[in-house]
């Protein structure tokens, strides 16, 4: 991205100001080399994303913003409906609360080491990943409906996990307001077999170590310490979040209301038929989001319980990065109901939020982002400053910098594999080509992308992770 | 004689068609949509699946027509390596020719989350070929 067309407000903080149609300015917060490297097309869409109606304060962009749909994938956008505001299936995107969950297993490195493979075999086996693999999971009519409403309670309910998890899910596992009325019955279709799966591209469940420790007193409130194992699951809402994603993108386009001659901006003013139902179907998407990564999570204690019995996995915390929530931020010294939209991008609610319950209240919320398969993820809490900086928002993860079809060009998938594993990290597919695509260097430097949201004040690292074993779709 | 190929965006992937015709241009495409999941001859035509879609105007034609490329391939578990359209104003019929899916044989890379208005564009250049292109997220 050029730098001259930015205005700098300090080491990490550049602002597009408000020209033409634009109601309120840009602000990307990243380094100057990410910024460098940043695509000019994040400065195109923070600008037009700025020009939609209702929008408070600033068109936002996280450290890892790239070229999106409508909005930057790592953007932040937050609507008043009293001013007209607006609702954006792309702000969203199609793979509707997609987002990572952490689990502690109470063990440390060494405690890996004679089951390893054993492990990496038996999560494969358990968890289903990649193009076209299904669950073990049928859902009848109402079953669905019922599970569309309750997310990862329903889940609960039905035995996969306890209901200690759910509050340590945002919304306590389930968004309220979900309507699978407004939800097609192709997406209930597509959804039919894929309860329980990971999915593909850049969907992973790894397990990892905490290689380093950066804030001691944090990470002990999250029961973290150097050298524990964690798992990581990053995926979404499978099938029906992509059909949902795609039916309404489709009205939207054809009947919603569009600000600019953008289609890619199309949306629904918030009060309005249009808006309302894809906002009960998101809502249905979120929890079916919430319910996929729940069943995996039993599943994957599962195969502990049989590979490493002392194992106990608890659940650290579960994240959505693509959402659009309701949330009361301060604008201009009144509290507002704001529809927040964050695509690509990770809740960070800090110390004191009244949302937050447990040892999250007094330090943050934990903002979990996922890497590559050969480099590390990251650990980070919500700060005091992020709700004033960006409505209480920070990064979700590296971001690609090279095309997949430069990737598979540049890799081979069985070499990698093979690379990574001198490296000690164990990779399960059943896809070479996607393990090229998803090489990790065609992924920017994480480590860079977390340490500019702690430089710009979004959120506060706590531990860095590296994968030991990661099962690819 | 018809052509196919991707082009790079920032996370995901462009397919395009290009063909004599506004229906090769459309089959182009979603044999360039095939070969972003899978190796396209590796796909035996072993099967037919119909399908039928309309739009407002030609580039949501080519949206909807990928969209139900994708919704096959999900819903059936399959891969297509065929594809035979007609178009009728602003209707489009498609018989679809595949198999299922065999990660074995198919070198499969990617699923398909669907087809975006992000690059979409439907013309016909000026030495009288069509084009048909789009952003499909993965």
């Amino acid at each position: 991205m050029d730098r001259q067309s930015l205005e700098r407000h300090s080491d990490f903080e550049w602002w597009i100001k408000p020209t033409g149609k634009m109601r309120v300015p840009g602000i990307i917060y990243a380094g100057e080399q990410l910024i460098e490297g940043m695509d000019e097309k994040v400065h195109e869409q923070v600008t037009n994303v700025a020009t939609l109606p209702g929008i408070q304060r600033a068109s936002y962009a996280m450290p890892d913003a790239h070229w999106g749909y409508g909005f930057p994938i790592g953007g932040v956008a937050a609507f008043d409906p009293d001013e007209g505001g607006i609702i954006s299936a792309g702000g969203v995107g199609f793979d509707i609360s997609c987002g990572v969950r952490t689990m502690r297993t109470g063990l440390h490195g060494d405690e890996l080491a004679d089951h390893k493979e054993e492990l990496a075999d038996a999560l494969f086996a358990s968890v289903p990943a990649g193009v076209g693999s299904t669950g073990a999971i049928r859902l009848t009519d109402h079953e669905m409906d019922d599970m569309l409403r309750g997310g990862a309670r329903w889940a609960v309910l039905q035995g996969y996990g306890a209901s200690d998890d759910l509050e340590q899910i945002e919304e306590n596992g389930c968004a309220s307001a979900a309507q699978p009325d407004c939800v097609s019955r192709e997406a209930k279709k597509r959804q039919a077999r894929e309860m329980g799966t990971l999915g593909s591209g850049n969907h992973y469940l790894e397990v990892q170590r905490i290689a380093r420790v950066f804030d001691p007193q944090t990470a002990s409130a999250f029961g973290l310490h150097e050298d524990d194992l964690v798992v990581s699951i990053h995926c979404g809402s499978r099938g029906l979040g992509h059909q949902v994603g795609t039916d309404y993108l489709k009205i939207m386009v054809a009947e919603g209301f569009r600000p600019i001659p953008d289609r890619e901006l199309a949306c629904a003013p918030i009060r309005s038929e249009l808006g309302q139902h894809y906002l009960g179907a998101m809502r249905a998407a979120t929890n079916c989001a919430l319910a996929n990564r729940q069943i995996i999570t039993h599943l994957v204690r599962g195969v502990f319980e049989r590979v490493l019995p002392n194992a106990k996995l608890t659940l650290l915390y579960d994240v959505s990065h693509n959402t659009c929530k309701i949330e009361e931020h301060a604008v201009d010294g009144a509290q507002r109901e704001l529809f927040v939209h964050r695509k690509g991008a990770t809740r960070s609610f800090g110390p004191g939020h009244p949302e937050l319950k447990g040892a999250f209240r007094e330090t943050g919320q934990p903002v979990l982002i996922g890497g590559t398969m050969g480099t590390e993820s990251y650990i980070l809490v919500g700060t005091p400053q992020t709700e004033a900086l960006a409505f209480s928002s920070a990064c979700h993860g590296a971001g690609r910098s090279m095309s997949r079809t430069a990737a598979t060009k540049k890799w081979r998938g069985r070499e990698l594999v093979d690379q990574l594993r001198a490296q000690g990290i164990l990779i399960r597919t059943r896809s070479f080509r996607g393990v090229a695509e998803e090489a990790p260097g065609a992924y920017k430097d994480v480590a860079a992308v977390a340490e500019a949201a702690e430089r710009a004040g979004l959120a506060r690292r706590v531990a860095r992770l590296v994968p030991l074993i990661c099962v690819k779709g | 004689m018809g052509r196919w190929e991707h082009f790079s965006h920032g996370s995901d992937i462009g397919v395009r068609g290009v063909g004599g015709t506004l229906e090769e241009a459309f089959e182009q495409a979603a044999l360039a949509l095939s070969a972003v999941v899978a190796s396209v001859p590796a796909i035996e035509p072993r099967e037919e699946v119909e399908v039928r879609c309309d739009a407002p105007d030609l580039d949501l034609l080519l949206m909807s027509w990928l969209n139900a490329v994708i919704y096959e391939m999900a819903v059936r578990r399959m891969l297509f390596s065929k594809f035979r359209v007609t178009i009728s104003g602003l209707s489009l019929t498609g018989i679809l020719s595949g198999e299922t899916i065999d990660p074995d044989r198919h070198e499969i890379a990617v699923e398909a989350k669907g087809a975006t208005v992000t690059g979409l564009r439907v013309a016909r250049e000026d030495g009288g070929l069509w084009v048909a292109q789009c952003v499909i997220d993965v």
